[in-house]
């Protein structure tokens, strides 16, 4: 299993903030990268260094200023940088899940409905969906008291729970990982290194960041680096 | 390695091509472009007398641009020019295929007659003649929009703001049009009956397959409804993009200012 699931050529970004007088900040310069079906690469480097800035370039979220990320979708292959909205969302449906650092919580929306919901995007029954989203809710240990609820007030562990419940419930073929156990107790951090090591196992090409030692060594197959920071101010 | 990309894509529903609106000598909009699919939810973002009213008003057929072309894709399938059909048409597509929200609750609804009535009343503009299945409807769509059924034979102006904005909205969607213009839907009201509306428009929106354009100075709003957002300054787009590119990774000085000036969205 090592078909190529994102490869990423030439990548370029920076930010210039405009609130700031117009300082220009310059992250990544140049990545290459890729990442195979069934295998978990870790992004690794000092804070600040554009972890997740590159995470999020491969969801399609932060824009390239250079470069290519070709992702395998369907039977094809899509360049995230130069793809249309629509395309990148069909993406995202099908193909990339992507699990934050924060669950972005919706006004009088269940938790399960929630988690439900990238699999009723894909026109599963509601039904169904709501039992699967119950059965992964439950292997996270989030009882079924809670479930109903608007996770609003859940504790910061729940809540992030709930998020990764929402990133794995569909299945994609590629997943992105922001820190995902980085509110849980050792408990709960067990729960989850099971889950994504079992989406591993099924055949899912994993990209992270995980601060924790115990939990990159429990999933990781293979580090990728990144420098320290280096601002330039320019004018 | 090809970047080939599969052409199954439907046809737009809505297609905008260099639009623009001058008032004698105020620009109300200009050289706006950009296309709506079946289902999409486009946010439209800007500073207060950036044009968004006026870009409604010309996409809905209510005001007549200067210059450029608004096609819209009928159920039927023909493609017409919104402002070079003749007015009768128009006028029937406006009331079967598309419908507009105003921001001011009282601008869309009928305050002299009941609230079963002003939901009632593209049902029999379309035809329908039994009343029985006009009243079960309407109390159907007050259900959904969450106003109590007893209030049906009640008029709008005995109404809250907010149960006057849900009302404006079960008006607009009871004949299912396929796209549907929201200028500012949660304008004036106070956050827990936002909230309510959002939620309710969240799920119309799914659960019916509908398209809109949505205005609103809320990015909170945008974030949670809108597929795709344009940012609009001084009549013109400035920046456009999926929403959560727009507002995460902002490039134009206006969009970045525009987002840090709100505390988290
Ligand atoms: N939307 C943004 N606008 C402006 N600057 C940004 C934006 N996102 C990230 N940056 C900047 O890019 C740099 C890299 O940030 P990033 O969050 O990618 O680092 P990281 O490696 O994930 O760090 P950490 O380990 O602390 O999470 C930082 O200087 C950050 O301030
Ligand atoms: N009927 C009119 N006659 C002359 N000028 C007009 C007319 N309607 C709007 N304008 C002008 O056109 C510009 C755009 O107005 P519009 O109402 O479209 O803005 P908007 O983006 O909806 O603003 P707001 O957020 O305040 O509702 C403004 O400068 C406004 O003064
Ligand atoms: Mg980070
Ligand atoms: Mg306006």
């Amino acid at each position: 299993m090592s078909e190529p699931m994102i490869v990423a050529s030439g990548l370029a970004k920076g930010f210039t903030l405009h609130t700031q007088g117009g300082t220009r900040l310059a992250v990544l310069a140049g990545v290459d990268f890729s990442v195979a079906a069934g295998e978990c690469v870790a992004l690794d480097g000092p804070s600040g260094s554009g972890k997740s800035s590159f995470l999020r370039l491969l969801y399609g979220n932060y824009r390239a200023d250079a470069g290519r990320i070709a992702v395998r979708h369907r039977d094809d292959w899509v360049d995230l940088v130069t793809a249309p909205p629509r395309r990148v969302l069909a993406v995202r449906r099908e193909t990339v899940g992507y699990v934050s650092q924060f669950l972005r919580v919706l006004p009088r929306v269940s938790a399960r409905m929630l988690v439900a919901e990238p699999l009723r995007a894909r026109g599963v029954a509601a039904d169904a969906a709501l039992a699967r989203a119950d059965a992964l809710l439950e292997r996270l240990g989030i009882p079924a008291r809670l479930r109903g609820l608007a996770p609003a007030t859940f504790s910061g562990g729940e809540q992030q729970r709930v998020n990764i419940a929402r990133g794995l419930i569909a299945d994609h073929p590629v997943l992105l990982l922001d820190e995902p156990t980085a509110a849980l107790d050792a408990a709960n951090r067990d729960r989850v290194v099971a889950l994504i090591r079992a989406a591993r196992d099924r055949g899912a090409a994993i990209v992270g960041i995980f601060h924790d030692a115990a939990v990159r060594a429990a999933v990781a197959d293979r580090l990728f680096g990144f420098a320290a920071p280096s601002p330039r101010p320019v004018g | 390695m090809t970047a080939t990309m599969p052409i199954n894509d439907p046809p737009p529903l809505l297609t905008v091509d260099g639009l623009t609106k001058h008032y004698d000598r105020h620009v109300g909009c200009a050289a706006v472009s950009f296309t709506l699919w079946p289902g999409e939810v486009l946010g439209l973002v800007g500073e207060s007398g950036s044009g968004k009213t006026t870009l409604l008003a010309c996409l809905a057929g209510r005001l007549t641009p200067s210059a450029g072309a608004v096609r819209f894709r009928t159920r039927a399938g023909a493609v017409v020019d919104v402002h070079r059909v003749a007015e009768p048409e128009r006028r029937r597509l406006m009331r079967t295929e598309w419908g507009l929200v105003h921001q001011t609750p009282r601008d869309g609804l009928r305050l002299d007659v009941s609230a079963g009535a002003n939901i009632g009343e593209r049902l029999l503009t379309a035809g329908e003649r039994h009343y029985g299945r006009i009243r079960a409807t309407a109390l159907d769509w007050l259900a959904a929009v969450e106003i109590d059924q007893a209030r049906i034979d009640h008029r709008p102006s005995t109404f809250s703001g907010g149960m006057q904005q849900r009302l404006q909205i079960a008006r607009t969607l009871v004949n299912r049009p396929q796209l549907v213009y929201m200028d500012e839907p949660t304008g004036g009201l106070d956050v827990s009956v936002q909230a309510r509306l959002l939620d309710l428009l969240r799920r119309l929106v799914s659960d019916l397959g509908l398209a809109a354009v949505l205005v609103t100075h809320d990015l909170g709003v945008v974030r949670l409804l809108s597929d795709r957002l344009i940012v609009m300054r001084a009549g013109r787009v400035v920046e456009a993009g999926l929403t959560d590119q727009v507002l995460d990774d902002p490039q134009h000085p206006y969009t970045q200012l525009l987002v840090s000036s709100v505390l988290s969205v």
